[in-house]
């Protein structure tokens, strides 16, 4: 009999990241900015916790620790690192118009550096035997889940066992979807990503709907590094073991065709399909598991065939993804 | 001006470009319940002076008084807030997006969008003026037409009471026209003021009470419609008095040249295209292609010039010299070009089907020969005589042969690509939408053009928007609807009612014999 009690939240956890980073990267696609530096902002976003929560558990006695600073302090610093890689791809991109894919590519390859480099440096600060920092006391609050949720059987196994920020993601996953497709601003930043050129003469403003969409998915993306630390891997934070999580958000958004809400599930069923290998008995043969472990990006692929032939103008990216909007061209 | 309240008052207006003065000093007066036609030819600053109004030039000089005050209009927001709108030539409007939603698109207000309310007021307005409009269809399911009818709500529901539209009827059908027409006139009876630029004098003497003429950036008068005529008007905008008519001489010995028969196209998506077509193109005639665009004007020429499958039927190409039938489909297209069928489309973009924009005359020129060259290396000399040949010939307005075709105006962008297919004296010229956008002289030239190519023997398919011209220039006129035969009438005497019928319904207009 497949555990599913075990199998969901597992899921969960790995469903997580790949939420927060795919809604980040659909907010940010709807403006018609392609972002590539997704994995980059989502490694500087994790780093950047890691660097805030290394700093207040290393100057406070384990005894004296404040919940609400030991969330708050890691929270800030991954918004405000994957603030500032946001406003880097907008200034370059929405500002001096440069190409989207080369700027995406860069930031990816310099936010893995980024990472990388402090990560070293704080595990060498620690003097630690392997490669690697804990920060376990901080780990325990963001995991810290409602205290009843371990009586209530596989309820609570399955709904309420998960540390604050997998609700979080999934309320930003919500308010997403209710804001692109209920509201005002919603309405002018999809204009925005489909024709700047009709968005602009209605009086909107294109480069500040850029700029925000932008920044605001790059913050939410980071948040998805900050939970794989924090909470995924209970505060132990080794280099490049983020792997290739930030794709699979990029993927994920085309998998979703661009909605946030369908991206809730989309991102729970490719975390099982990650971690599917390790519940189905394979015996001894390892590479019948190296099979099953293609499985997400065989769905993907899947998927894409899918969607390409069911021609529907509904279920294209943004007319204008991946192109700079200036006025005065012809 | 007896009992008519202004509501604009444009005085002294200077714009310049550069070098140019696009408007020297212009005066103009625009009334509430009156419909003004501004008139002028491409070039004479129409467009530039409304785009004033609208908020998109801010002019050098001058001052604008609305209802009597004089404002300031810095961004088409501006000019929304004194109840200016304006319907620009190229609609704007989010394909995926619904009526409703382009319409309310940018407008401030509550964070959250009520569509119900917003459908239920769109729908208050359209029933006002007579228009038909979904509220809930999406802008890509729309025809021309309807498209233009969300672009009126649009500026309507913004609460404008002075309205613009820039040459409106230039892609609709005569029924079509005839109706935006009646809505106009209902908006007028309603007390607001409407401006429409247009090239075409009939609509001017049907739609308008007051014409105002603008040349080269001057005004240079206004008056009741009923009291001018066309002959007077066109004089006042040229300056001069000229002809307005195009030159149709009779064929010269026309022999069969191309033999479609039962061609049946369909697109990527397997949507019927073309349903069994058939006609002759004789030597020595122009053939003119009428049709709502998207009829399958496009997949016709393609299929001519082999840049699309045919699915059925034949496409005979009858050889000028010895009269050898042979057949065309599943020929390479490059065999198809070297027998001495030319295709130039001209398509809305202007250069996308081609021309490369980034890329200078002689480059340009060498898309057609490149082949030729002997060896490894292009041969560059031939392509930059040819250029040279083009832009004298032609009389384009160029910089230099260097300059990348991107950066000329519309009308020379045309120029360079007629002329290279010319020049490669095809004895088949397929040409669609060659004036688009062109204003007078520059039409006239291209139609010169076509007509020496039709006197040199050569079988012209003439893909044109405009009925007015294809009625003058044509000697039979071929009419698709939804991708068939609707009719095929010679050019001589026909009428543009009847092609107008015959484009909408198959085999319509009969009932007008």
């Amino acid at each position: 009999m497949f555990d599913f009690v075990s199998f969901i939240p597992r899921a969960v956890a790995q469903g997580v990241p790949l939420m927060l980073g795919s809604t980040g990267e659909t907010l940010t696609q709807k403006s018609g900015n392609l972002n590539l530096g997704l994995p980059g902002v989502m490694y500087v976003g994790a780093i950047c916790g890691v660097i805030g929560s290394f700093m207040y558990e290393t100057n406070t006695a384990a005894e004296s620790m404040n919940g609400f600073l030991a969330v708050s302090i890691p929270l800030i610093c991954c918004l405000a690192g994957s603030l500032l890689m946001g406003l880097l791809y907008c200034f370059l991109t929405v500002t001096l118009r440069a190409n989207q894919n080369v700027t995406g590519l860069a930031m990816t390859t310099f936010g893995v550096g980024f990472g990388n480099f402090f990560g070293g440096s704080l595990i060498k600060l620690t003097d630690s035997e392997v490669p690697s920092i804990a920060l376990s006391a901080t780990s325990g609050y963001f995991k810290a889940s409602l205290p009843f949720a371990g009586d209530l059987g596989w309820f609570g196994r399955i709904f309420l066992s998960y540390g604050m920020l997998a609700y979080v993601a999934v309320a930003i996953a919500l308010s997403c979807a209710f804001f692109l497709r209920r509201t005002r601003a919603g309405l002018n930043l999809r204009a925005v990503g489909e024709d700047p050129a009709t968005a602009d003469a209605a009086g909107i403003d294109v480069t500040r709907y850029k700029y925000k969409a932008t920044c605001i998915g790059c913050m939410i993306a980071g948040l998805g590094g900050l939970y794989y630390v924090m909470d995924y891997a209970s505060g132990v934070w080794s280099n490049d073991a983020f792997g290739d999580r930030g794709w699979l958000a990029i993927a994920l958004v085309i998998f979703t065709m661009w909605r946030p809400g369908v991206g809730i599930f989309a991102s729970i069923l490719f975390g099982g399909l990650y971690i599917l290998y390790l519940f189905i008995p394979t015996g001894m043969d390892l590479a019948v598991k190296e099979l099953y472990k293609m499985l997400p990006y065989l769905v993907t692929i899947a998927v894409l065939i899918i969607v390409s032939l069911r021609k529907s103008r509904e279920n294209e990216p943004p007319r204008h993804l991946g192109l700079a909007y200036f006025r005065e061209e012809r | 001006m007896d009992g008519k309240v202004a509501a604009v008052q444009m005085r002294d207006i200077t714009k310049s470009f550069g070098p140019v003065v696009a408007n020297d000093k212009v005066w103009l007066d625009i009334y509430k319940g009156e419909i003004l036609a501004l008139l002028g030819e491409n070039g004479s600053g129409k467009t530039t002076l409304m785009n004033m109004l609208s908020g998109i030039y801010f002019p050098d000089e001058g001052k604008i008084y609305v209802d009597g005050r004089e404002v300031v209009i810095r961004s088409p927001k501006d000019a929304f807030d004194l109840g200016i709108g304006m319907i620009h030539q190229h609609f704007k409007l989010v394909d995926v997006l619904t009526a409703a939603e382009n319409i309310v698109l940018g407008l401030p207000g509550r964070g959250r969008l009520d569509m119900r309310a917003v459908a239920a007021k769109v729908r208050e307005i359209s029933g006002r003026y007579g228009f038909e409009v979904d509220p809930m269809q999406k802008v890509y399911d729309m025809s021309v037409s309807q498209k233009q009818t969300v672009e009126i709500v649009k500026v309507l529901y913004r609460g404008a009471d002075i309205l613009i539209l820039d040459e409106p009827t230039a892609v609709l059908t005569p029924q079509e026209a005839d109706k935006l027409f009646a809505v106009l006139r209902s908006m007028r009876d309603d007390g607001k003021a409407i401006v429409i630029i247009t090239h075409k004098l009939h609509e001017v003497e049907e739609l308008s009470d007051r014409v105002a003429i603008l040349r080269r950036g001057h005004f240079v008068g206004d008056m009741p419609t009923a009291k001018t005529n066309a002959m007077e008007m066109t004089n006042m905008m040229v300056g001069r008095p000229v002809t307005l008519n195009i030159e149709r001489p009779q064929p010269k010995d026309p022999q069969p040249r191309l033999e479609v028969k039962d061609l049946t196209v369909r697109d990527e998506d397997g949507v019927l295209k073309l349903d069994k077509v058939s006609f002759t193109a004789y030597s020595g005639e122009i053939l003119g292609v009428a049709g709502i665009s998207g009829s399958g004007q496009k997949e016709l020429l393609e299929a001519i010039a082999g840049l699309h499958r045919a699915e059925g039927g034949s496409i005979l190409y009858l050889d000028a010299q010895s009269g050898e039938p042979e057949e065309l489909i599943g020929k390479d297209p490059r065999d198809i070009s070297d027998m001495g069928v030319a295709l130039s489309f001209v398509p809305e973009d202007r250069l996308g089907m081609g021309l490369v924009g980034d890329m200078d005359l002689t480059d340009n020129m060498m898309l057609r020969s490149f082949r030729r060259g002997k060896g490894f290396f292009t041969d560059r000399k031939g392509p930059h005589k040819l250029a040279e040949r083009v832009v004298e010939e032609l009389d384009v307005n160029t910089p230099s042969i260097e300059t990348p075709v991107r950066r000329l105006s519309g009308g020379n962008v045309q120029k360079v690509l007629v002329g290279r297919e010319i020049s490669s004296a095809p004895t088949v010229l397929l040409t669609a939408y060659a004036v688009r956008g062109l204003d007078i002289n520059s039409s006239y030239t291209i139609y010169d053009l076509i007509n020496k190519q039709k006197e040199r023997g050569v079988a012209v398919i003439y893909v044109g928007e405009d009925l007015d011209v294809l009625l003058e220039l044509c000697d039979r006129i071929l009419v698709l609807c939804a991708g068939r035969v609707s009719g095929l009438i010679p050019g001589r005497g026909a009428t543009k009612r009847r092609v107008g019928l015959m484009m909408t319904k198959l085999g319509g207009g009969a009932e007008d014999e």
